[in-house]
């Protein structure tokens, strides 16, 4: 399988009058063609940022991004318009994320415009707005509704469907069903895994869910204040976790059966600032395991088996 | 078991622009002393409202209470007028929150808004709510030192846990919380739901558990009932309705979530959508998402069936199959 | 609510525009000012019609008379056909209103777009400038001026305009930033669209609502501030009717020909009256939270 998409130590800093908030704080993988890789952590773990990052909605601080090979890290405005015909996102707000003054088939259609596909025909590409509809499962009479007529997961849909219109390779999907009922929610993450398989789409599927980010991916990377903690195959993860904050991550989830309780794992306190870190382990303040050198280096991530990464000095 | 509550054919209207919307229709539901019920359905299924209807809390307009009882130790709470249902709230229900961060008061410390609280309620002098007060915060959790602190100065989970000592400061009989953690990490969330388990079974409160979350209802509920569009559809204890699943929703609901445990290529949702509120199939509410719908459910409204003791369900196809469990 | 149409089949067309339409023909109040408002335009568009004499034709046998059959509103001190002069009056007073607001919302309107987008250093600048212009009282800025000016319409309408630039630029930043925020900019960015595709399709459509607003709420103001000026002598000069000027003039004979000054305040009153009632009408109308 080749590598479509590779990070290395991917840093974001952002100014704030209280110092430098380190939202993403060194960050590296790598992502397969066809494969999807889930982000997880809590709010405030910079898994929003780092998608922003990798689509350069951001800049990003220090580190290096390649697509398909290519350094993309300080792109050119001109070559930044072209390859956002290979990388696409879905955002997370359904209610926010289309312009309430649109029609849903000029939604579809303004990327088409934008990169005048289709040489500029406009029949053609009203065409091609009705077959993506008809692929993301939108009724075609809905072409000239307005989104405040549709509800959250056609909504979704729409932007879905934007996100396919120019016919990406890659999409950040940054938490594209937390905003979903659970029946609805379940009816659009089937549909981006047959969309998936249709077109060998690769996504990188932010979210704070642990259930929906196993269901989806092949990878998953757990992220704690800006650091990659532990990152393994999916399956492996819910069967064997080395970080003391995946135990407790994992642990905390309710499970919907009954007497599944399982021995949860309490952590101290909550998050900490990620304005001027102190330097050492991120989770160290927290962690029920922390040893003197938690506090003092950072750990790195160290491949404990094979394809399954930890970043804890207690390994 | 003696029953603290018992709803009768509630029923609860929105009317907006000659349109009538039924969110809580004819609704019925006990809970006994000490037990605590959790209430699941998906967003507009009338949750809210059921809640804000014990509490009598309905904004009005452009909410009516058309009908039904609401009975609590003994006493119709829809013909309380407004200052005895006043003494009632707070004292003896109470309510906690989805959002901690809009239900405190950004200007007022936390200590004395839990103080305050105590003070409306009973009769005693501000040293002693003061005191009560900080008992309250570190029965959350929280240390008493923090009484004098504002609301900005805690995180989520922290107002949260201010919230709940709020809502416990009077030791209600009755504690509805709507959505309590859906706003908190997975982490914080696990926290507070092991203090609001730990605090009920100190107090023996009764509870109502208002959420969309099946997996939090099975790690703190007895009761579970399943709503949709405005009705109960399954009701049952926990055991009965997660591992004896009978109405399609509910087993609908159950195929939607992915699970941790076992891989599921794909996943099983419902097809379509919620019924507009305001335009309801005349037959089974959820008859035109149902793979197993029949002539008779597009007609008629199923009545609740008791497929096993205690087990309820608003179904025709129940019935038919008898022992389809 | 809509999703049910969606749902069931019946797609009902509503843009954003005719739901606003329609619940603007719901509200009463804004429907009278909306009608009156259009009577007062069609009273200037048509004033050569309508207006019973010449605005400036004088007859010195029939000065200061009171209402009557001949001159329905009476005549002023130069016997001049008080009616006429407020039919006439209406165009300057329109035009002055509709002029100087709508150069106070472009140049605004812009200096707003460009603080809110591009914020940092530019948005310092601009906005500790519009601070500059606000801290002075704006009926006071507009008196100087146009003393510094010179009397006439058009530094009349530029007076005017720039006392109420700071107040466009703010409401306009406002939204932007707002707007700037939302999720649908970043994914227009995601697509690939330009700054200035993104200012014009997505911010601009997005911010217009409370730019009207305050345009309706802002030209009442605006024909007060003609008027004042006018009354100071520092707007239009005789014999050129303008309801201030009117009032002015009739300042002296106020406490024996009341009448003289009561017909051109009553003029104002109501255009000020429709200009609120339709501005409150569009506020309600505009705002999606009040949406059904």
């Amino acid at each position: 399988m080749s590598e479509l998409l590779r990070v290395e130590g991917l840093k974001k800093y952002f100014k704030t009058p209280k110092g430098q908030l380190h939202a993403v704080d060194g960050v590296s993988f790598s992502i397969e063609k066809g494969k999807t890789l889930g982000v997880v952590g809590e709010s405030g773990c910079g898994k929003s940022t780092l998608g922003r990052c990798i689509i350069h909605l951001l800049d990003t601080t220090d580190g290096k991004i390649f697509f398909e090979g290519k350094d993309i890290t300080n792109i050119r405005k001109e070559d930044l318009k072209e390859s956002r015909k290979d990388m696409q996102m879905i955002f997370q707000d359904p209610f926010s994320s289309i312009n309430p003054r649109m029609t849903v088939k000029s939604i579809i259609m303004e990327p088409m415009v934008i990169h005048n596909m289709y040489g500029g025909d406009k029949a053609k590409q009203e065409e091609k707005v009705l077959e993506i509809m008809d692929t993301v499962g939108l009724a075609r009479r809905l072409a000239d509704s307005y989104p405040h007529e549709l509800d959250g997961g056609r909504r979704q849909r729409i932007g879905i469907a934007r996100a396919l219109a120019l016919e990406p390779k890659f999409i950040v999907c940054d938490e594209p069903v937390s905003a979903l009922d659970v029946s609805i929610q379940a009816q659009i993450l089937n549909l981006m895994q047959d969309l998936q398989e249709e077109r060998g789409l690769t996504y990188i599927f932010i979210t704070h869910d642990m259930s929906v980010v196993k269901h989806i991916s092949d990878d998953i990377c757990v992220m704690y204040l800006g650091t990659l903690v532990e990152k393994c195959p999916a399956d492996k993860l819910f069967e064997k976790q080395f970080h003391p904050y995946t135990e407790a991550l994992l642990s905390a989830i309710p499970v919907a059966k009954v007497g599944a309780r399982r021995e949860r794992i309490l952590l101290k306190g909550e998050i900490t600032s990620p304005i001027n870190p102190e330097p050492g382990c991120r989770f160290a303040p927290r962690c029920l395991r922390a040893k003197p050198e938690c506090f003092r280096k950072q750990p790195e991530l160290k491949e404990l088996e094979p394809e399954h990464f930890v970043a804890c000095h207690l390994y | 078991m003696e029953n603290i509550l018992e709803i009768k054919d509630l029923t609860i209207q929105y009317r907006a622009d000659n349109r009538i919307v039924e969110a809580v229709n004819q609704l019925n539901l006990t809970l006994g002393k000490g037990e605590s019920l959790g209430l699941v359905g998906e967003t507009g299924a009338g949750k809210t409202t059921t809640a804000l209807g014990i509490m009598g809390l309905i904004p009005d307009p452009p909410g009516i209470v058309t009908g039904g009882e609401i009975i609590f130790e003994g006493e119709d709470l829809l013909k309380q007028n407004k200052k005895r249902m006043r003494s009632i709230r707070g004292k003896k229900i109470s309510m906690i929150f989805q959002d901690p961060m809009t239900s405190l008061n950004p200007v007022m410390t936390v200590g004395s808004q839990i103080a305050e609280s105590i003070r409306i309620h009973e009769r005693c002098s501000k040293a002693e709510a003061a005191t009560k007060a900080t008992e309250m915060l570190e029965l959350v959790g929280i240390p008493g030192e923090r009484y004098g602190e504002y609301p900005h100065q805690f995180s989520g989970g922290m107002k949260q846990r201010v919230v709940i000592a709020i809502a416990l400061s009077c030791n209600p009989e009755l504690l509805l919380a709507d959505e309590p953690t859906t706003a908190l990490d997975v982490t914080i969330q696990a926290q507070v739901l092991d203090l609001i388990v730990k605090l009920k079974k100190e107090k023996q409160t009764s509870m109502i558990l208002i959420t969309h979350d099946l997996g939090i209802v099975a790690e703190v509920c007895d009761k579970v009932a399943i709503m949709y569009a405005g009705e109960i559809v399954e009701y049952g204890s926990l055991e009965q309705i997660y591992n004896h699943t009978c109405h399609p929703y509910t087993k609908g609901l159950f195929g939607s979530i992915p699970d941790l445990d076992s891989h599921v290529k794909r996943l099983s949702p419902i097809p379509g959508l919620m019924p507009d509120p305001a335009d309801l199939p005349a037959g089974c509410s959820f008859c035109p998402r149902c793979t197993c719908a029949c002539e008779r459910c597009e007609s008629e409204n199923p009545q609740m069936i008791e497929v096993e003791t205690g087990h309820f369900v608003k179904c025709f196809q129940i019935g038919k199959e008898e022992e389809h469990v | 609510m809509q999703k049910a149409h969606a749902e069931t089949g019946k797609t009902v067309k509503t843009g954003f525009w005719r739901d606003a339409w329609h619940r603007l023909c719901k509200n009463k109040g804004a429907m009278l000012g909306l009608f009156l408002l259009l009577a007062l335009i069609l009273c200037a568009l048509f004033a050569g019609v309508l207006a019973p004499y010449p605005y400036d034709l004088q007859d010195y046998s029939h000065t200061f008379e009171g209402p009557s059959a001949l001159h329905l509103l009476g005549t002023d001190n130069f016997g001049r056909d008080i009616l006429s002069r407020i039919i006439y009056g209406a165009r300057i007073s329109l035009l002055v209103g509709f002029s100087s607001i709508i150069t106070a919302i472009i140049v605004g309107g812009l200096l707003g777009a460009i603080s809110g987008f591009y914020g940092g250093r530019v948005d310092n600048a601009l906005m500790r400038a519009m601070d500059i212009l606000m801290s002075i009282p704006g009926m006071l800025m507009a008196i100087s001026l146009a003393a510094a000016m010179g009397p006439g319409l058009a530094n009349m309408v530029i007076a005017i305009a720039i006392a109420d630039i700071p107040g466009y630029a703010r409401v306009v930043r406002s939204s932007v930033l707002t707007i700037k925020d939302q999720e649908y900019i970043e994914a227009a960015q995601c697509i690939g669209a330009s700054d200035s595709r993104i200012i014009l399709r997505h911010i601009i459509p997005n911010c217009i609502a409370p730019i009207i607003v305050q345009a309706t709420l802002g030209m009442a103001g605006a024909i007060l501030s003609a008027s004042s000026l006018s009354f100071l002598g520092l707007g239009i000069q005789p014999p050129t009717p303008e309801w201030g000027s009117m009032l002015s003039a009739a300042r002296q004979y106020i406490m024996n020909y009341p009448h003289m000054c009561i017909f051109p305040g009553v003029a104002i009153m109501i255009t000020i009256f429709a200009l609120n009632m339709l501005g409150d009408g569009l506020r309600d109308a505009l705002d999606p939270r009040l949406k059904n």
